[in-house]
């Protein structure tokens, strides 16, 4: 017997998932399930975190309820996956925030923003952050240039390593080699894997959402939002760049590179989120982990007020409203920032860890 | 009265799916009704995985060719010559375009599963499994136009000389109604999960059958058709039987109940004795004789016994085994006489000739000198824990069904062809299986004689 029920009711499915096979071709959960005959914790946490949600197994499985065998894999698997997130969380003693996440998310994020709009407010008169700044320069009138820069890279830094801590115990548990250097074929498989989403497809026909036709609309969602996510922080490391190597300060222009990539970034922020909350609300309560909407609505949130604020930021940075939306601007990333490791962000980072050992696996099974 | 279809089909499997669509391509309006509800639409074929169609070379997913004359020999080994040849050779030509036929209506393929390397040439495995096929084919069906309803019984049939007029439908909360069709197709399977029509040629060992589908294949529609005049084909004790897991429900277990580690150790009885060479064939090739001789003897009961040194050479199982540290600690939790299970295996080690083990061709371990003997494959079982699964008779679907000729449809006592019934699937299937069964055959059945009946039905209703 496992350590919990979720993890007993994992491994009684993936007994019947192994003696059966029909959905061998639908992702990667269920061949790396028939890599073995018996699954320790470890194993079931790393399907659990192989599993993309796609639901056509459940649509697909003649055991699936109301038959007898209740096989639900999709449902099952997400509940594990989000109990790992807590069992893998560091330091340990934080990991209890995974437990009414969506509560916790917001009030980081209301704090933050409090913190940045009263921060500004105490540290520059009232004709400074409601005045109309504009320039280079002018964003850092109402913080310098180097406490924001030190700010955000302390939180960054401590999301990482935190992140860096969990994944460390995550490989460890699931039997990836410790130490040992992966292997450059695996890695880039799956970064392909990864950000093509191949197994957030249905086998081929599409996902699961509301009813029985392959129609979902989630793999564009999330690629808005990844990639958006992704641009908006190259946006912010050339800016960086620009700022340390030439020495130029923003706000720039809206045609220069930071912007540019900013504002592509943030659309993809606004539109993908959007899209994936909506897509949330449409499905089908029974391939969902329900107890966890906080959570993945919480994350959906933090990603859309951050593009959100951002973009508005862009818009009226020439107005008065410019200093309150920079600190509704920072308030949001800064709280994204520090959530990062005790939120849905973490799905990203144990996928695509699962996404490398399953490639090491199949390289070593060939 | 009801409204009135050119074509009405009765059940909602592969087969009379197959029908529906290709009556709808001929322009024929189509009404489906399904017996079971919609989560247990479509009868066996939802615990299906693949189907055996002819193909002259190697496809994306099959490993080689698979020719006519070959899948004709296989058919004639397995039914012991107890086929219709002419009807036989017809649906292997008609099952190379269905491969593609299949696929146009949305099914999608795949590679041979994990486990079922054996297969890999001849069997077309569908992706998702055989509810994945089923999906599809409701998807498409329904894009097209095609009306279905579920939970919807069909009572009784209206057929005046070898022509049908209309169906008495009961429906849940509508009530009893009539429907008219100017072409039927019955595409309703066998009669394996009525236990009480089994008990008129099985007796009381029928109720330790177990049933490999829904409890809703219960043959009310091959019944009415053959009281009202349509000729009957197979005999009734024929069916698709393999042994399951006697631990398995007792309908509905689908694939995950059966056992494929027959070869990999001795099969006795309640009474600890063997009573069939294990290692007669290849398994794909001869795991369908199981389920009847484990039907011939006492009880209906039989165990697989092996021991810790095979056990991973077979797919894993739903149940575990139930093991023992000694063998008669295993005939103990067996319930079965311990000298005489201790007897069994102590002769059938002493008759194991030494040999090269290969599961995979028909090897040179052997046995020498007991009856029955094991042909191939056999080793001394002597590493415990041994172990064992008990093993009930699982049917699949019965081969008593109705007569048909090439154009799927029905004959009638006497001979004459119907003038606007057809038939498709395990309810005709006795035309082709007289008796035994090879992978894969019975969805090769409901789709090529569900294409052409559609078809037929179809042609019949724009005459």
């Amino acid at each position: 017997m496992h350590g919990t029920r979720i993890l007993d009711e994992a491994d009684r499915l993936m007994t019947v998932c192994n003696s059966c096979r029909y959905c061998e071709g639908l992702c990667a959960v269920f061949p790396a399930m028939e890599m073995r005959r018996a699954f320790s914790d470890g194993d079931l946490n790393y399907l659990a975190n192989l599993c993309h949600a796609c639901g056509a197994c459940y649509v697909d499985c003649q055991f699936s309820p109301p038959h007898e065998f209740n096989v639900n894999v999709p449902k099952t698997l997400a509940v594990a996956r989000a109990e790992s997130y807590a069992a893998y969380a560091w330091p340990r003693m934080l990991s209890g925030a995974f437990a009414r996440n969506g509560l916790l998310i917001s009030i980081i994020a209301a704090l933050s923003m409090a913190a940045f709009i009263l921060g500004f407010a105490v540290l520059n008169d009232r004709s400074v952050l409601f005045g109309v700044n504009t320039g280079p320069g002018a964003f850092y009138k109402l913080m310098p240039h180097n406490a924001m820069a030190a700010l955000f890279s302390a939180a960054l830094l401590y999301a990482i390593l935190a992140l860096a801590m969990s994944v460390r115990a995550f490989w460890r548990d699931i039997g990836a080699p410790i130490g040992g250097r992966v292997d450059g074929g695996s890695m880039f498989q799956a970064i392909r894997d990864a950000g093509e989403l191949r197994y957030l497809h249905g086998g081929g026909v599409g996902c699961y959402n509301e009813d029985d036709r392959p129609t979902d609309r989630r793999k564009l969602y999330h690629h808005l939002t990844f990639y958006g996510f992704l641009l908006c922080f190259v946006a912010t490391s050339v800016a960086t760049l620009y700022h340390y190597l030439w020495g130029r300060e923003a706000p720039y222009p809206w045609w220069d590179l930071p912007v540019v990539l900013g504002t592509l970034g943030g659309i993809g922020l606004i539109i993908g989120p959007i899209g994936l909350f909506m897509a949330r609300m449409q499905r089908d309560p029974a391939l969902l982990d329900e107890s966890r909407y906080g959570m993945d609505v919480g994350f959906i949130a933090m990603l859309f007020l951050t593009g959100f604020t951002g973009m508005l930021l862009l818009l009226l940075r020439e107005t008065g409203a410019m200093g309150p939306l920079l600190a509704l601007h920072l308030g949001a990333v800064f709280a994204l920032f520090i959530t990062m490791p005790y939120g849905k962000f973490v799905h990203g980072i144990y996928r695509f860890a699962a996404l490398v050992r399953y490639a090491q696996e199949r390289r070593t099974a060939a | 009265m009801g409204s009135k279809y050119d074509v009405l089909v009765i059940g909602g499997g592969n087969a009379a799916l197959c029908a529906a669509i290709s009556a709808r391509r001929g322009g024929a309006s189509v009404l489906v009704l399904e017996g079971a509800p919609k989560f247990y639409r479509g009868g066996n074929t939802r615990h299906t995985r693949n189907m055996r169609c002819a193909h002259d070379a190697a496809t994306e997913i099959l490993t080689g060719p698979y020719t006519e004359q070959e899948f004709w020999e296989d058919l004639l080994r397995v039914t012991g010559g107890q086929t219709d040849e002419e009807l036989a050779r017809h649906m292997i030509r008609e099952s190379k375009d269905i491969l593609n036929w299949i696929v146009e209506q949305g099914v999608r393929w795949q590679p041979s599963l994990g486990g079922t390397l054996s297969l890999g040439r001849t069997n077309s495995f569908f992706l998702g499994g055989g509810r994945a096929m089923l999906n599809a084919l409701y998807l498409t069906a329904e894009r097209l136009g095609v009306e279905v309803e579920y939970d919807a019984e069909v009572i009784d049939l209206v057929i005046e000389d070898g022509m049908f007029l209309a169906a008495r439908l009961k429906r849940p909360v509508k009530g009893e109604t009539e429907i008219r069709a100017t072409s039927l197709v019955a595409a309703a399977g066998g009669f394996e999960a009525n236990v009480e029509w089994l008990k008129r040629y099985w007796g009381e060992a029928a109720d330790n059958f177990l049933i490999r589908g829904t409890p809703y294949n219960r043959g009310s529609i091959l019944k009415l058709l053959l009281d009202k005049g349509v000729q009957e084909v197979g005999d009734p004790t024929q069916c698709h039987a393999v042994a399951i897991d006697a631990r398995a429900p007792k309908f509905d277990g689908g694939i995950i109940t059966r056992h494929d580690s027959v070869v990999f150790g001795i099969v006795v009885n309640k009474h600890a004795q063997r009573f069939y060479d294990e290692g007669e064939d290849i398994w794909p090739k001869r795991y369908a004789i199981w389920g009847r001789l484990v039907a011939a003897q006492p009880d209906q009961i039989a165990y697989i016994i092996f021991d810790s040194t095979v056990v991973t050479s077979f797919m894993p199982t739903l149940f575990p085994p139930i093991a023992g540290q000694s063998v008669a600690e295993l005939a103990g939790k067996l319930e079965l006489d311990p000298t005489a299970l201790e007897k069994t295996i102590t002769e059938f080690n002493a008759a194991v000739r030494p040999g090269t083990f290969d599961h995979t061709i028909l090897d040179d371990c052997r046995t020498e000198g007991i009856t029955p003997p094991k042909t191939h494959w056999a080793r001394k079982i002597e590493t415990p824990p041994y172990l064992a699964y008990p093993v009930r008779p699982g049917i699949t679907f019965t081969y008593l069904g109705t007569r048909v000729n090439k154009e799927a449809r029905m004959l009638m006592k006497g001979g004459k062809p119907s003038s606007n019934m057809f038939a498709a699937g395990e309810i005709m299937a006795g035309n082709v299986l007289g008796q035994g069964y090879a992978a894969g055959m019975g969805m090769t059945i409901g789709s090529v004689f569900g294409r052409i009946a559609g078809r037929e039905a179809a042609e019949h209703a724009r005459n």
